[in-house]
């Protein structure tokens, strides 16, 4: 059996720390179409942070420019003691959520049990599949994988966004979404190991009648 | 050395993943996943899904994106003249 190889550590990209301290001096000096430099890193990560938790493309969109014009509203409320991608991320996910409670009035989440559980049975307990590593290069994996961040609740698609697309660490998670260490620690076991049981029953169904063997080997 | 019973590694494969557990700890979780074909199967899919997720390849900017969100913050970069 193939281990697998830990940690993942995905890495951020983003402009040098020198670069953009000074870009945000320039903006605040005046120098205001220093903002297009400062933002060209994240305009990617922060429509795709928009997104997964809308799960719409035109409304993503919207909270993605929102979010932008919010952060050259407030830039010079930014005081550097988070890092700039961090805070930029943290405005996106607060616009992504009030859009969210817009369109879906009453969330169902507030129903869910509240993330003090630790216990974690996996789904299917009988039924134990890997994945194999050729099926991570595959487009149809790629499309299971999103509908299956798609059928999560959305704090954990808040989550799963921050750490595991955008890489922040959990120290930044936790200040993007104003949750203490031990809770977002708590809260992304939950996310992946239900991102992990939804993969999985998406992909009995996908496979069934097709193959009987499924990701076994 | 104590033994971890499958459920005390399930809740630290998140952890683990992020190398983010002690060295006694991830002794520990090492010796059981090196004999628990269940447990390093959870581990390996939790691990791929993760790898999955922040697979580029599923992303597109929509055509034209940066494009419009330059001509709204322009509107803005313009506007408030002080």
């Amino acid at each position: 059996m193939e281990q697998a190889s830990v940690p993942v550590q995905p890495s951020p990209t983003g402009l040098p720390d020198e670069r953009e301290k000074l870009l945000l001096a320039k903006i605040l000096n005046g120098e205001r179409d220093c903002f297009y430099e400062l933002i060209a890193p994240y305009e990617r990560r922060v429509y795709l942070t928009a997104y997964e938790i809308l799960r719409n493309s035109p409304d993503a969109e919207e909270v993605a420019q929102e979010a932008f014009l919010k952060a050259y509203r407030g830039l010079s409320k930014f005081r550097g003691e988070s890092k700039f991608s961090t805070w930029l991320l943290r405005i996106t996910v607060n616009e992504a959520r009030m859009r969210w409670r817009k369109v879906r009035e009453v969330s169902l989440e507030s129903l869910l049990p509240e993330d003090d559980e630790t216990g974690y049975t996996p789904l299917q307990l009988a039924d134990w599949r890997e994945i194999p590593g050729e099926a991570l290069d595959k487009r149809e994996t790629r499309e299971q994988i999103s509908q299956a961040l798609a059928a999560l609740p959305e704090k954990y698609r808040e989550i799963l966004t921050l750490r595991d697309i955008n890489g922040l660490s959990v120290a930044e998670t936790a200040e993007a979404l104003d949750l203490g260490i031990s809770n977002v620690k708590t809260r992304l076991f939950r996310a992946r190991m239900q991102l992990r049981d939804a993969f999985i029953a998406l992909g009995q169904n996908t496979t069934q009648g097709k193959k009987k063997t499924g990701w076994l080997r | 050395m104590m033994r971890l019973d499958c459920h005390e590694v399930w809740l630290e494969i998140s952890n683990y993943i992020d190398d983010a557990v002690t060295p006694a700890m991830r002794d520990e979780l090492e010796a059981h996943l090196a004999q628990c074909r269940n447990c390093a199967a959870l581990l390996d899919s939790v691990h791929n899904v993760v790898v999955l997720i922040a697979d580029d390849r599923r992303f597109e900017l929509p055509v034209g994106f940066s494009e419009r969100l330059h001509l709204r913050l322009a509107l803005e970069l313009a506007g408030d003249g002080s």
